[in-house]
């Protein structure tokens, strides 16, 4: 479904991904781990196209597509959503209304009509359901004065109506409480399916506890340094990131004795 | 005497010396003795220039080259009247609707209220009322208000509306000012607004023009004044078209524990609009709430100027005014808060924000607050901003097409104000229009200033 290959990305002239080969099937779970500015988060910003971000090289093709030739909105009705790190507030924008909007214009662009307004109702009162999201917020302004929760849970609301093809969680967990975690977890494990994909960027290995990931890659200054399945992540939690940075130190300076 | 060359100020001054000596002395002699004074402030400072402080960003001496009629001409079709009404008509609002056609009344338009306590009628036919000299020009100033000096020495009809004491108004009124001209016409309408103690009216006030090429200029004055515990409520939807331009001066004079609450929508197209909005709180326990939203875009310039002076003490005002600026377009914000030194325990708060949307536009935004109470809370603040690009791009990224996403973010900018009208029909009426004249927003990227 995805692939990444080669990919090098900066931002304000600083290299932040250098070199990423990443390989996504339908069905699966990937699990992108890693240190604080590894580039975790850079690397869903590119996949979303941010415009901050500037891809000096590399090709990513979505479906045999290329991604990086479309524009964000494009890339979302091509089905790529990307679940906020820091959802941002819009006051006046309600969150009914712009989910209605997005609705539409993604079925627009598959070719089919608007929603009846009673299909959306129930899709929207169904979804809600799924991960327990307060009516109440539905109709309020998009994420104005949510607390941290009820934002991130918000964009799995959003993700629960939109159906993406491919999903990339940016540190959801991040700020969740443990009942929230385990809505959030549970919402993205009923929404698995073998024509979907995730990607789950985190710092931690808690949230790998719900999400139970195919693949688990390590992502360290901009590349991606160690790939393996659940377990790798449990070694990580173990060990922590020093021993990743040593390990590769120590690697870094084993090839410079080679050379 | 600074403009005394153009066309207007000559074809005024002249017509004043040589108006029918019968017209004089039918009126009041407080009322041509206000029409004398102000006469002479206007034949001796002109029409004011951006030499003049209130008029440094708005430049009136394109807008006085036209020839302009200052003769009412003949109406126009009524058929083409009716039309314009229809598109201006609140879909679903109870209203008494008042149509002036060149500034004086239509009744043959017009559905006046049938309800007791009140009273809509031509101001020409109240001028000699002891009512009328009792409030007209109570806290209207002309020196250094060279419009309302105009005005004030060349008005000859307009509205007048009066609501009695402890009367609640059942119906709103609904006015609409229409404009008929084929060739440049100068209108100088005059309208007076009277609540007696505890009376309460809502008012919202329509301007629209008939189709043309035609300049025309309009140089209204409105009078408010509310007696102890009334409360108006005027919302206020300025539309035009190309070679419209209006100058407006709105007094409100309130007594004690009295409300006003004004919303002002100006929508693009005419090619000026500048507002002179004054509140004077003259009695302790008052307050006003007012609320703009600027629009201007291509070549179209927006002047908002308001002055909110608390006397007394125990007054509040609220202020908010927003702007959206596309293409060349240019707006002025100017709103200044006098706290006097009796006017202890005053709240007074003032904002104004706005987005810049074309990479030419321009505004200038100038709160001010003088204050000479120790007592007091004050607050004011201004932005000028652009679109918060993350606003953007989490619209985008839920597959929302950046037009769209933009026209959205700008509703939502808006909707501070839209909020703020009560009746349901007019704010659905007023977000049609913005919708309508929803922004063309080609901007390029512009290095911003402050996200809004």
């Amino acid at each position: 479904m995805l692939s990444i290959r080669n990919l090098h990305a900066e931002v304000e002239e600083k290299k932040i991904l250098k070199g990423i080969n990443l390989q996504v099937n339908a069905g699966e779970v990937h699990a992108i781990m890693g240190p604080n500015g590894s580039g975790k988060s850079s690397l869903a910003s590119v996949l979303s196209g941010r415009d901050s971000y500037r891809v000096t090289n590399g090709q990513v093709l979505l479906d045999g597509k290329d991604l990086l030739d479309m524009s964000p909105e494009v890339r979302a009705r091509e089905g790529v959503f990307l679940a906020f790190q820091y959802p941002v507030e819009i006051p006046g924008v309600s969150n009914i209304n712009f989910l209605k909007t997005a609705v539409s214009e993604i079925r627009a662009h598959r070719g089919l009509p608007p929603l009846e307004a009673r299909e959306f109702l129930r899709l929207s009162k169904e979804r809600q359901a799924l991960v327990e999201f307060d009516a109440g917020l539905v109709n309020r302004s998009l994420n104005e004065g949510f607390s941290g929760g009820e934002k991130k849970r918000n964009e799995i609301f959003q993700l629960a109506m939109l159906e993406p093809r491919l999903a990339i969680l940016d540190e959801t967990d991040s700020g969740l409480d443990i009942d929230a975690l385990r809505i959030v977890s549970g919402a993205v494990n009923k929404l698995r399916s073998a024509d979907n994909a995730f990607i789950i960027i985190t710092h931690y290995q808690r949230l790998l506890e719900y999400i139970v990931p195919d693949f688990v890659h390590v992502l360290y200054d901009g590349r991606i340094v160690r790939s393996g399945t659940k377990e790798l992540a449990l070694e990580l939690e173990e060990k922590g990131y020093d021993w990743l940075k040593e390990t590769m130190q120590e690697n870094a300076t084993a090839q410079q004795i080679v050379i | 005497m600074s403009n005394a060359g153009t066309t207007l100020y000559d074809k005024l001054i002249r017509a004043y010396e040589e108006r029918p000596p019968v017209l004089a002395t039918e009126e009041t002699s407080s009322l041509s003795t206000r029409r004398g004074k102000a006469f002479e402030q206007f034949r001796e400072k002109g029409f004011p220039t951006i030499k003049d402080e209130d008029w440094r960003f708005t430049n009136m001496a394109p807008f006085l080259k036209d020839a302009y009629d200052i003769s009412i001409p003949e109406l126009a079709d009524k058929s083409i009247l009716k039309e314009l009404i229809r598109k201006n008509t609140v879909e679903g609002w109870d209203a008494y609707q008042v149509v002036l056609v060149n500034g004086r009344i239509d009744l043959s338009l017009s559905e006046l209220p049938g309800e007791i306590g009140v009273t809509v009628r031509p101001l020409a036919e109240v001028t000699h009322s002891e009512t009328f000299t009792h409030y007209a020009g109570r806290h209207l100033q002309t020196e250094g208000y060279p419009f309302s000096a105009a005005n004030t020495a060349f008005f000859e009809d307009g509205l007048f509306v009066e609501v009695k004491k402890g009367i609640k108004a059942e119906k709103p009124l609904h006015i609409l000012h229409l404009y008929t001209a084929e060739v440049p016409a100068f209108f100088q309408p005059r309208h007076l607004v009277i609540l007696h103690s505890h009376a309460e009216l809502h008012f919202m006030e329509s301007t629209a023009c008939v189709k043309g090429e035609a300049a025309v200029l309009v140089n209204t004055v409105l009078e408010c004044a509310l007696e102890d515990g009334a409360q108006l409520t005027h919302y206020v939807l300025q539309s035009g078209r190309k070679g419209e331009r209006l100058v407006s001066h709105t007094q409100v004079s309130q007594a004690r524990n009295s409300r006003y609450d004004n919303v002002t929508i100006s929508l693009p197209e005419a090619d000026l609009i500048r507002n002179q909005l004054q509140v004077t709180l003259d009695g302790s326990g008052s307050e006003c709430h007012l609320y703009g939203l600027y629009l201007p875009n291509n070549q179209q310039l927006i002047d908002n100027h308001t002055l909110v002076d608390h006397i007394h003490p125990h007054c509040e005002s609220n202020e908010l005014y927003k702007g959206v600026l596309q293409g060349s377009s240019r707006a002025v914000f100017n709103g200044k808060i006098f706290v006097r030194q009796a006017a202890q325990k005053t709240n007074a708060f003032q904002q104004n924000n706005n987005l810049l949307l074309g990479d030419k536009a321009l505004v200038h935004s100038k709160p001010q607050l003088e204050i000479f109470a120790d007592d007091v809370k004050c607050s004011h603040g201004s932005t000028i901003g652009q679109f918060n690009p993350e606003s953007l791009f989490y619209l985008r990224a839920r597959g929302i097409g950046e037009e769209k996403a933009k026209e959205m973010l700008v509703q939502a900018f808006g909707a501070d104000i839209t909020e703020r009208v009560s009746s349901a029909p007019v704010q659905k009426h007023l977000e049609k229009h913005l919708l309508r004249e929803r922004p063309v927003t080609n901007l390029q990227d512009v290095a911003h200033i402050e996200h809004i």
